[in-house]
Order: structure tokens, then sequence, then C-alpha cells
């Protein structure tokens, strides 16, 4: 007789660990930024086809692949077809190197945290230079949020080649979140089916709290406004469509084998159906939630930052011609320009130069993904609302809970394949494992603290996953539609819940699916090959901005 | 006479305004941004706020170096504005007409700073004196960092969390285990008994013509492995 397998306390706990795994910091800093280049609310058209031709068959597939096969990733593999467990294998391969590069995130996430509990906050002003007559070079020549991701967080290295010193407060940090993870997943299931109770609610509750936050905010409509406003004629743009079939796609987190490892701690007579659907619709719903957050927060850091440009040409032009106080407003500073310029046309050509013109579209339109977004964007704005230490420790909070409930997932995909092989298990214990996989991954995780750290985190954020999960994923639907064959698949499915999957479900599995992750793979491999040599970004502190 | 007079008293008023205009030698520009600093309470700028600037800078003076002399008389003022800026220069009351350092005058402002700030209700950014750069304040820094303090928290919450659910999971095994070998031992002791009540003593069955049954040849999984 088999030891019995640890299941979910109840379903409610494998839709949370779902939900806390799929709703991760790709819907808070990926999706805004897709809307906003793509057409605003215009991009939510070709989102939703994707969800409903792409995301759902996918996750429902995956969820009761795990289901049946009561194993993680390899095991489940090898039971659809012996020459199959390449694919589980592929899965751990690839969420081992996610667990590698993902927790320096949480990192990253407790380094503010922990600099929240301070008045004012770091990142609200300039440190002093030297003699203390002004403020820091470097800083004053960017702004005091950048200054404290480039050069306090990160204490970044001018290229990927001089790798620098290690950063030993970001090793502090980083083995914290690893320590961490593994309290959260020592015991299994056990723990974490607690955890993601909370790793689920919290960063709803936050949300909301911010939503609240961010509409009565100053400038919030402009943002809102810029948004939603539908520019149709990307739909014709073929971009639009394949980043929305991406994002679903890494959205979900298909592939990595996470999925099949949560399910396979399901009880066999779960609903997965329900729950594939109901996981893909509040993952999506998330996204957009999060994005008009994320809205009114440009907004009203676009605004503010407007407003901020405008006084200072009014002080300008108010202390180089001795103007009285007050009489310069946003309101009148066209007109005066214009005078000014007529009436001293000599004093204002030399001021000129200095003179930026100030536009809310220009500020709006600087858009932003990724840890930009953020750790930079949203710093920038909490410094400026009332009480920040509070929205900002509820902020670094939330961005903790989204990328330890994704951690959560990473590592069951790694650890439920090595425990369920024999081998191991016989050996050593879960919680030794566990700690084995955690203290592995921090190791080598310190190569991202380093000073050239944040250039491997790109590098490996963008090549790492991307196509070996399109591949791995292909092979799935094609080993379970035609290996496996749709008809067993069916009758098992019949077995499990009670009813047989409806055509639509087998149409998308056998036709539509495989093709657009074809279409997506082939996208991909021409943009690679037409790119030629790839390169990155690097923070150049002489002349301060990204080249 | 009156003519005399009033030829000396144009050469002086000549004089004096030859010393203060703007970018002469040893002027200072002051600019003041009082409906910033003020808003709603803000007072308007008339010769009595002249009289006081003029008074301070005098006071100032004096208190750098105490051989000053100099009186209120010696500063001028010249080209204010609407912005509230104008010039100003200090003359020697020893030496007439002549003007003293550039140098003594900023570093007497500079060391009464506080004082001439506050005597307007205006701080360093809102009375500006353009060409001294002011000191600023650093911010107060505390002697450990806050977040290490906060790191060390969170850092033992987590590993006395860990500590804590590793110890039990080893009791919890141990238990298990020997409730499990307790169980075992009874069962054996059940066998034993059974095998000797049954008058036929095991080993006597183990004959070769006897017959071994395949289905019971798995025995040690009867027993649900840990």
């Amino acid at each position: 007789m088999e030891k019995s397998r640890p299941l979910w306390d109840n379903p409610l706990q494998f839709v949370f660990a779902c939900i806390s795994y799929a709703v991760g910091l790709g819907n808070v800093w990926r999706f805004p930024y897709l809307c906003q280049m793509y057409g605003g609310g215009g991009f939510l058209i070709p989102y939703f086809i994707m969800l409903v031709v792409e995301g759902m068959p996918l996750l429902y597939l995956e969820l009761a692949v795990g289901q049946r096969m009561r194993r993680g990733s390899i095991g489940a593999w090898k039971m659809i077809s012996p020459y199959l467990c390449g694919v589980g294998v592929a899965s751990v391969v690839v969420s081992f190197f996610l667990s590698m590069y993902y927790n320096v995130i949480n990192a990253w996430a407790f380094w503010y945290l922990f600099h929240s509990f301070q008045d004012p906050l770091p990142w609200a002003s300039c440190p002093l230079n030297g003699n203390r007559t002004g403020d820091e070079a470097e800083c004053a020549r960017t702004s005091p949020t950048q200054y404290f991701w480039y050069r306090r967080t990160l204490n970044i290295a001018p290229s990927l080649e001089a790798a620098g010193a290690l950063q030993w407060e970001q090793a502090l940090c980083l083995t914290l979140a690893w320590l961490l993870v593994y309290l959260c997943i020592l015991r299994g299931t056990e723990s974490t089916g607690k955890v993601v109770y909370v790793t689920a609610s919290l960063p709803y509750c936050v949300l909301i709290i911010y939503l609240i936050r961010g509409l009565t905010l100053h400038g919030a409509v402009n943002g809102l406004i810029y948004m939603f406003t539908p520019k149709l004629e990307q739909l014709a743009n073929p971009k639009a469509w394949i980043s929305a079939a991406t994002q679903i796609f890494f959205s979900l987190g298909l592939g990595f084998g996470s999925l099949i490892a949560f399910a396979s701690y399901n009880e066999p007579s779960n609903n997965c159906e329900r729950h594939a659907v109901v996981v893909s619709l509040i993952n999506s719903a998330t996204s957009i939630f999060a994005s008009i957050v994320t809205f009114s927060i440009y907004g009203f850091k676009a605004t503010f930052n407007y407003e901020s440009c405008m006084s200072k040409v009014i002080l300008l032009l108010t202390n180089a011609f001795d103007l009285e106080e007050g009489s310069l407003t946003a309101d009148n500073l066209g007109a005066v320009q214009g005078h000014l310029q007529a009436a001293h046309p000599q004093r204002y050509a030399e001021l000129q130069p200095q003179l930026k013109n100030c536009s809310l579209e220009a500020e709006l339109d600087t858009a932003v993904q990724g840890t930009g977004l953020a750790f930079i964007v949203y710093s920038e704005a909490i410094k400026n609302m009332e009480v920040p230490q509070l929205y900002s420790v509820l902020y670094f909070v939330m961005l903790l809970m989204l990328g330890i409930g994704s951690m959560l997932g990473n590592t069951a995909a790694i650890l439920t394949p090595l425990t369920d092989s024999k081998f191991i298990a016989s050996h050593l214990s879960k919680e030794v494992v566990s700690g084995l996989v955690c203290f592995i991954n921090c190791i080598i995780g310190l190569i991202f603290t380093m000073e050239a750290g944040n250039y491997w985190f790109d590098i490996f954020n963008d090549y790492a996953a991307t196509l070996s999960l399109l591949l791995i994923v292909l092979v799935e639907t094609i080993a379970v539609c035609y290996v496996y064959g749709i008809r067993r698949f069916e009758k098992d499915l019949h077995t499990m819940i009670g009813h047989k999957p409806s055509w639509y479900w087998k149409v998308m599995w056998a036709f539509a699916s495989p093709l657009l992750i074809i279409s997506l793979f082939i996208f991909y491999i021409t943009d690679y090959i037409l790119t030629g040599t790839l390169q990155y970004q690097a923070w150049d502190a002489a002349q301060v901005n990204d080249d | 006479m009156l003519r005399f007079l009033l030829l000396a008293f144009s050469v002086v008023v000549f004089a004096h305004a030859e010393l203060c205009k703007p970018d002469a030698q040893n002027a200072f520009k002051v600019r003041l941004s009082i409906k910033t600093a003020l808003g709603d309470n803000a007072y308007a700028w008339d010769a009595n706020e002249e009289y006081l600037f003029k008074a301070m800078v005098a006071f100032a003076m004096r208190r750098y170096s105490s051989k000053s002399t100099t009186q209120i008389s010696n500063v001028l003022l010249c080209n204010v504005t609407d912005r509230v800026s104008f010039w100003f220069v200090v003359t020697d009351s020893a030496k007439n007409v002549t003007t003293v350092a550039g140098s003594e005058v900023e570093a007497a402002i500079r060391m009464n700073r506080n004082r001439i700030n506050s005597a307007f209700l205006l701080s360093d950014k809102t009375l500006q004196f353009l060409k001294i750069s002011s000191t600023i304040a650093p911010p107060v820094e505390p002697s450990t960092p806050v977040w290490l303090i906060v790191f060390g928290v969170v850092l033992c919450l987590t590993v006395a969390g860990i500590v804590f659910l590793i110890v039990t999971g080893i009791q919890r095994r141990k238990k298990q285990n020997k409730e499990s070998s307790e169980t075992e031992d009874l069962e054996e002791k059940c066998e034993v008994t059974v095998t000797i009540e049954n008058g036929i003593p095991c080993e006597t069955l183990d004959l070769k013509a006897g017959h071994i049954n395949g289905v019971y040849a798995a025995d040690d999984e009867r027993f649900a492995s840990l």
C-alpha cells in the first residue's frame, strides 16, 4: 500500500494556491505597460480573446493532468508516455532557473520595506554632497528615487563586465527572502496551504486601499483618461496580439510544472474545470484592477511633475525679470512669456536653454515596465502622498506577498518531483530536500546581489524562460491530445469531474492552442534572428540615464 | 554756504549712488520671497522693512568684528524691485566713500544668518543672499540604521518559525515511530502466541514438501511504510 499523498485541506486552499501563484508581479508591472503601449482600453479586446482561446484551455489541461496522474511533472509525463519524462525534467529545470533569479525581487522588496520605517523616506530627497552646499552630483542630475534605486539599492556597475563586489546588504535581504520561502514550504501542503490564504488575499486588500487612495489623488483622472481612451488603430498592429498572447501565457505560469504539482495534491474528484475558469478569470481581472491603480498613480505622478516643472519655470522667470511674486501663474504663463520675449529679447534668449517645455502628455507618455515601474515610479508617487510611510509599507508588503506566492509555486514545481522520486524520498526527509533546494538557490542567487547583478537579472528575466516554456507547453498539448489520446483524456475527466469536457475544450486543445503557440514560437525565433547582437541597457553614472 | 552744503550733499548722494548699484564691487543682491514663505500672513515690503534690514546688516557687521563701528547709515540699499529684490553695500564708517570688503560682509552675514532670517520670519530659501551660499543642515541620522533593526526583527521571527516547525516535525515523527513500533511489537507477540497455540510450531511447517504460498510472500508490505 502506498503512503497516502498529502492533500489540500479543502478545495479553497487549492484555488488560493493557484491564484497566489498566477497573480504575481507581472500583473502589476507588465500588464499596465502593455495596455499603455498597445491602445489603452482597446488592448482588452485581444487580451480577452487570447484568454479564452489560449489561457483557459491550457490551464485546464495542466490542472487535469496533475489531478489525474497525482504526481509532480516528471512522474505525470512519465505516466502519459515513458518517452515524455523529458518534458517533466525540462519543466523542473526552467523552474529552477526562475527560482534562482525571482527571489531577488523579494530581496529588493524587503530592502525597500525596511527602509520605509524612516521619516522622511530615504528616497524623498537627495543626500548632500561633500561640503554640504547642495545635493550630491549623481542625484542632482537625476531624481532621488532613481538615485536610491540605482545607487543605494543596486550600487550598479557601469557594465556587465565590471562585476564588482558583493553587496552585503542585498545578500542579507536575499538570505532572509529564502528563509521566508523555506518557512512556507517546510511542511509541504500543510504549511503552504495555510500561507496561501495570506499571500492570495492580502494583495487584494492593499490594491483596494490603493485604489481608493489613488482615485482621490490630485491628477489621477488624467492618468485614467489617458489609459482608457481606446486607440483602436493599435489593433491592426500584430505586436498587440502577440503581446496579449504572450502576457496571458506567462501570466498564468503555464509550463513550469507548478500547476501540475498543485493539482496533484487534489482530491481526485475535484472539479478542476470550474477552478481553471475561476483562476484564469481572477488572474485577468486582477491585471485590469492593478492597471487602474497603476494608472491613477501614473496620473498623479505626471500631474505632480508637470506642476513642479511649471513652478520651476515661473520661479526662473520671476527671479530673472524681478517680477512681483505671484503675478505669474500657470494660466498667464504663455502670455507673459510672449510679452517678456518681446520686451527684453536679449535677456530672454539667455534664459531660453533653461526654460523647459512642460507637457503633461510627455509626462504621461513615459511608459515604464518591470522593476523600474515597481521601484522607481511607485516610490516616487508614494513619497508625495500624505503619511508616505504607511503607503510605502503597504505597497512593499503587497509586492512581497505577490512575489512569495509565485515563489511557492516555483519551489513546489521543483520539490514535488523530487519528493515523489522514491530514491530521494527514502534517503532524505522532505525538510532536508526543501532546505537543500533553498540553500543552493540562495548561493547561486548571490550573483544577482553583485554590482552588475541587475544586468544578469535582466538577462535571466528576458531569456531564461520564454522560448523554453513555449516549447514545453506545445509538447504538453500535443502529448495529451495525440500521444495519450483525447478520447482517453475525455474518459479520465469524466471519471474525475463527472461530465465530459465540451466540444469547445476539445477544439481548443487539439487545434487552436497548439497553432497559437507555434505561431508565437516562430515569431520569437525570427525576432531573435533579426535582432542580431542582443543588447542590454546600462546605467551611466556620469550621464545618468539608461543608454 | 548753502550752495556748498548742497554741493557736498549731492556729491555724497552721487558717491553713494556710485557705491551701490547692481554688480558693483562688494555689493550683494538679496531676494526675498515673502508671499511664498508666509502666504496670507505676508507683510508688505516698505521703508520700515528696509530700515530693519539695514539694522540687521549693521548688527551682523558689529557682531562679527568687535572693532566694527558700522552704523545703519553705512548700509546702502538700491534697485528695490517688485520681486522684492535689491542690492546693498556696506560703507566703511572710518574711511569715507569706500565699501567694506565683500569677504568680510559675507562672513558676517554667514555668522548671523539665523538671526537675520528670524527677524524677517523667513528661511535660508526665502531670504536669499545670492552670492552667499548657505551650508545645508544634513538630515539627522540615527546611530544604528533603522533598516537593520527591522531586518533583525523579521529575521528572528522567521528563524524562530523554522526552528519551531522543524522541532515539532521531528517530535511528531518520533512519536509516530514509537507508536508504529509498539503496534508492531504487539502484532508480533500475537503471531508468536498464535503459532504456539495452534499446537503446531511454525518451524515444522517449513518442510520441503510444503508449498509456500506466494500471496503471503511479500509480508513486509502488510504494514504501511512511513
